[in-house]
């Protein structure tokens, strides 16, 4: 059993998507899927404490040996991104149990979660394998039900945002197998780690740098990396509220996991920093999502688009800490996935509670919120500060590890820049906060506190914000590590 | 003498349950937390008759003076006494340590909790607040966050309490929840975030990054790895990052905030939050940087200039001004500076004189805010202009303000002679003889913009028919605070003993 976990982490919810089309009835269903989340995360968990107890994991699929057959290879770094995408799940898809309405469209409730289930094995899946083909095969099913997922939403916008996503993700996903298909005519293999051992000796050859071309730019729309995020905004403000809270918690963090894998596990950093002077490109484009995202943030009426506009700059923080290619910096791009996944999981939880009870995600229809929900509209308000990195939160520890690696490089003015960039992030956030405690409510609707099924996931989420932003040693400590293993070949 | 001293400081350490230090610590910064978590069970929705949680905010303010009197007595026999709670990030703990600096200001911030407390109740009746349970809350809250910083014996420690403290003071500047408070609001938090952040936070990481600790220590950590422009630089960062200190051109919240409730602006505004500011300063030279590197390579000569222009030129907006409050905030960014200055100067002297008039200034000040506030209940008056006569009205009032005034222009027999006399002493040990003179200067325009008031009070008739006449002071609670607090200038003057031997022992650490 034990050392089928592997395997299990992505086939148990691959499976169980499969029996709630079966089962049908909305509670029974959904039930289930919160049952395989915890499920999921549990063994995620082990997997994590085998990792760091007994090294590297490879499970062989079918007894099959690589290169013929297809290898889960776990380290340190995607036990660590397993974690976060089955935490996240195991915390959105209780919410708000025992309501219905909004955020499920009614009549199809078996086939939403049936699609949740098969984004979140695509995710798992994308991340646990160590076969390059595999990767392109959970793309796909993470991408297929993800438009699923986003089309579902009440607003008929949604199929719009879900057929632009549709597009974009196609063409990255193309690029992606584009990339992978040029990897495997130069090493002759899909095994990541076979690829990794004989790529160097093609480091000469154009195709191997017109595949890490294909491979950036693809994983890049999926990334939403400025700019080439267009598709997001639309998918996170349409998409039903706990799938915006899901995506934008994992899906991000997954394509940045391939990005890292790419760059540091198969080109090697050595190759792409210092032969390719990659960052060269890539520190601009992040200053750029950095202070463009925040700055568009600060004029959106929608708050979902405005959270929205908001990942794509912290996005712009990940890649900046993975282009310093340093300890400090690739801990910093790494410690941020999870902690962004908290403060962004939180705050589109906090949207979901607000959609549940005044049907509306525009911020003038939040006016004087705050006096109507505290708890949730408190939630927001810490998620916020997390965001603009506070410290004694999360925010605050990525933005530490951040300013520190600027620092050791002597790159004084991105220091500067990351710090002002936070100053944009108080004022997109604290517009909105004004909006929902000073304005004076809009009508004399009944409006109530958000139900406990929903504020418990959100607290969660929003406790981990704070607990993650003094207790280091589980977040930073394990991404130091990553970080370290990474860069072993680097000086 | 010194059998007296031992005896006190026995006395101070030994009443009481039997605590460790380390207890103590924690208990001192506790327990306004828990102290605010009462209130907010407790609070009824009550704002104008008995509500039980002003028996729990006085109970909290009392437990939590008392627990910083405690800690007093070893502090002052030589002890240090620390607490180490966890490591946040490899090297970097949240921990506390306590130096003669941190403990002389957290004894002004939990003791002038007490009046203000007292104060805030008839105030806040008087004056038909709204929100009050939420008032009190934060106020606490503030109180445990002046407490840490003043504590803490990291770097990263101050800065998460700074912080928190601009965050738990932002709902009482808001507090009217008006078009105005919010704007107010918007730029206490804006410039206090953006000055931390931009630069206290970028100063912080780069000594980190280049000296490998961020420990206050004795003689400071910077020397011998920061040198001439780069030592310049990253002590701008410092003095400019501290938006609290309210130096020039960073001093624009001040003013606003003065939205708040008067106990705020009084407490907050005069004492915690500034001297929350001006105490980071002190305590980055003195333990960061170290008084000898500075002297050494006179990398704080341009600070004494911007703090000499800090003082005089808050002194000349302060006349300018027509209301109470605007002058009293304006006053307050003017006598900061000359804490700056103290620290900027950099001798021995200078810092005891900085350290004093953290004392001396707040005692003052406060009655100063008390009695605007006074005079706002009472007769709803604002204005300076329309306060002609209205010393026969509130007499008590406007003693009190008399006595706080002489206090800060620095005149004998009050505290504030005392905190001036260690600053000129130290402008002249520096042989700056230019501050000299901006000290006396900005002491002749103290008495231009305070001694008006007074003058006005007593000298002129009222500009209106009084119907009536007679006494009509503020609520009892108010009137006795501000005299406590004006005493207490008188007393500070007759036996500054205990606050001068703590403030001359800044720097051993």
């Amino acid at each position: 059993m034990m050392e089928q976990l592997p395997a299990l982490q992505v086939v148990l919810p691959l499976f169980s998507a499969l029996l709630c089309l079966l089962i049908r009835n909305k509670t029974a269903s959904r039930l289930f899927a919160v049952a395989v989340s915890w499920g999921c995360l549990a063994i995620a968990l082990i997997l994590l404490r085998t990792v760091q107890e007994t090294g590297i994991i490879s499970y062989h699929f079918g007894g099959w040996f690589p290169p013929l057959g297809i290898e889960y290879r776990i380290d340190l770094l995607n036990a660590y991104v397993l974690i976060i995408v089955a935490m996240i799940s195991a915390v959105v898809l209780p919410f708000g149990v025992g309501h219905w309405g909004l955020s499920i469209p009614e009549g199809r409730e078996y086939l939403f979660f049936c699609a949740f289930l098969l984004c979140i094995s695509g995710l798992l899946g994308i991340t646990i394998t160590g076969d390059a083909f595999n990767v392109f095969v959970f793309l796909e099913i993470t991408s297929l039900s993800s438009y699923a997922l986003i089309a579902m939403g009440r607003n008929r916008r949604a199929l719009r945002a879900a057929f632009t996503y549709l597009v974009m993700g196609t063409v990255g996903g193309t690029f992606i197998l584009i990339g992978i298909g040029m990897m495997y005519l130069e090493t002759g293999t899909l095994n990541m780690v076979d690829i990794a051992n004989r790529l160097p000796l093609a480091y000469g050859s154009r195709t191997v740098l017109v595949a890490f071309a294909f491979l950036t730019v693809g994983v890049g729309i999926k990334l939403a990396v400025f700019p080439l995020h267009h598709w997001l905004p639309n998918a996170y403000s349409y998409a039903p509220a706990t799938v915006s809270a899901f995506l934008a918690a994992t899906a991000t963090k997954v394509s940045y996991y391939v990005l890292v894998r790419v760059i540091f596990t198969l080109f090697g950093a050595a190759y792409i920093f210092e032969t390719l002077r990659f960052h060269v490109l890539l520190i601009p484009l992040s200053l750029l999502a950095m202070f463009i995202g925040s700055t568009v943030a600060i004029y959106q009426t929608n708050i979902k688009r405005l959270l929205a506009y908001s990942s794509i700059s912290q996005i712009g923080y990940m890649t900046l800490g993975l282009s310093f290619a340093s300890i400090n910096g690739l801990t910093g791009g790494l410690v941020h996935l999870f902690n962004h996944a908290l403060m962004k999981g939180g705050l589109f939880l906090v949207l979901a509670s607000v959609m549940h009870s005044i049907a509306s995600n525009e911020i003038d229809d939040m006016r004087g919120l705050g006096r109507k929900m505290p708890f949730t509209m408190a939630a927001f308000v810490l998620g916020g500060l997390s965001l603009i990195g506070v410290p004694g939160t999360v925010g605050f520890i990525s933005k530490w590890y951040l300013v520190v690696a600027a620092l050791e490089k002597g790159w004084y003015p991105i220091a500067v820049l990351i710090l002002l960039s936070s100053f944009l992030a108080v004022i997109y956030i604290w517009r909105v906060v004004e909006i929902f405690f000073f304005r004076e409510p809009a009508a004399e609707k009944s409006i109530k506190e958000a139900p406990l099924s929903m504020l418990i996931p959100t607290w969660i989420l929003i406790g981990g914000t704070l607990f993650f932003g003094l207790q280091t040693e589980w977040t930073a400590g394990v991404a130091g590590s990553v970080a370290n293993f990474l860069l072993g070949g680097l000086p | 003498m010194d059998g007296w001293r031992s005896w006190f400081c026995g006395k101070l350490s030994s009443w009481g349950p039997p605590l460790t230090p380390d207890q103590l610590i924690a208990l001192s910064i506790l327990s306004p937390a828990v102290g605010a978590l009462a209130i907010a069970l407790i609070g009824r929705n009550n704002d104008a008759g008995y509500n039980p949680r002003d028996i729990v905010t006085v109970i909290a303010t009392l437990i939590t003076f008392g627990f910083v009197v405690k800690l007093a007595g070893p502090v002052v026999a030589g002890d240090r006494p620390e607490l180490s709670l966890f490591e946040v990030l490899p090297g970097l703990a949240i921990a506390f340590k306590i130096e003669p600096l941190g403990m002389l200001f957290a004894l002004v911030a939990s003791g002038l909790w007490i009046p203000t407390s007292i104060y805030s109740f008839g105030y806040m009746r008087g004056h038909h607040e709204r929100h009050q349970t939420r008032f009190f809350v934060c106020f606490a809250i503030a109180i445990s966050a002046a407490l840490g910083i003043a504590f803490a014996r990291n770097l990263l420690t101050l800065f998460l309490f700074y912080e928190l403290l601009t965050f738990s003071t932002y709902p009482l500047v808001t507090h009217a929840g008006s078009g105005k408070a919010v704007k107010a609001g918007r730029s206490y938090l804006g410039i206090l975030i953006f000055t931390s952040v931009s630069f206290l936070l970028l100063a912080i990481v780069w000594t980190w990054q280049t000296t490998g600790t961020l420990e206050f220590r004795p003689g400071g950590i910077v020397s011998g790895h920061f040198e001439s422009s780069r030592a310049i630089l990253l002590l701008a960062l410092f003095v400019f990052g501290t938006g609290k200190a309210a130096l020039m051109p960073f001093h624009r919240w001040l003013p606003a905030a003065m939205v708040a409730p008067t106990p705020v602006s009084a407490l907050l505004h005069a004492v915690a939050v500034v001297k929350a500011g001006v105490f980071t300063v002190l305590k980055i030279i003195v333990y960061v940087f170290g008084i000898e590197f500075l002297t050494d390579g006179n990398y704080a000569l341009w600070l004494c200039y911007v703090a000499g222009f800090t003082l005089i030129a808050a002194s000349l907006v302060a006349l300018t001004k027509d209301n109470l409050k605007a002058r009293l905030a304006y006053s307050t960014i003017s006598q900061l500076s000359y804490i700056v200055l103290g620290a900027a100067l950099a001798t021995k002297t200078s810092i005891v004189g900085g350290g004093m008039h953290i004392v001396m200034h707040a005692a003052g000040k406060i009655t100063l805010f008390f009695c605007a506030g006074a005079i706002m209940v009472a007769s709803h008056k604002t204005e300076i202009s329309d306060m002609k006569g209205i010393g026969r009205q509130m007499p008590f009032t406007m003693f009190a303000f008399f006595i706080a005034s002489l206090s800060i222009i620095g005149l004998p027999p009050l505290g504030g002679a005392w905190s001036k006399w260690y600053l000129i002493l130290g402008a002249l040990d520096a042989q700056q003889f230019l501050m000299v003179g901006v000290l006396i200067v900005s002491s002749l325009l103290n008495i231009a913009y305070l001694l008006p008031i007074v003058v006005n009070a007593f000298f002129f008739p009222t500009t209106e028919v009084e119907i009536g006449g007679g006494i009509k002071e503020a609520p009892i609670a108010c009137v006795a605070s501000l005299l406590v607090t004006a005493f207490s200038c008188l007393i500070l003057f007759l036996y500054p003993d205990f606050f001068l031997n703590l403030a001359q022992m800044i720097g051993e650490f």
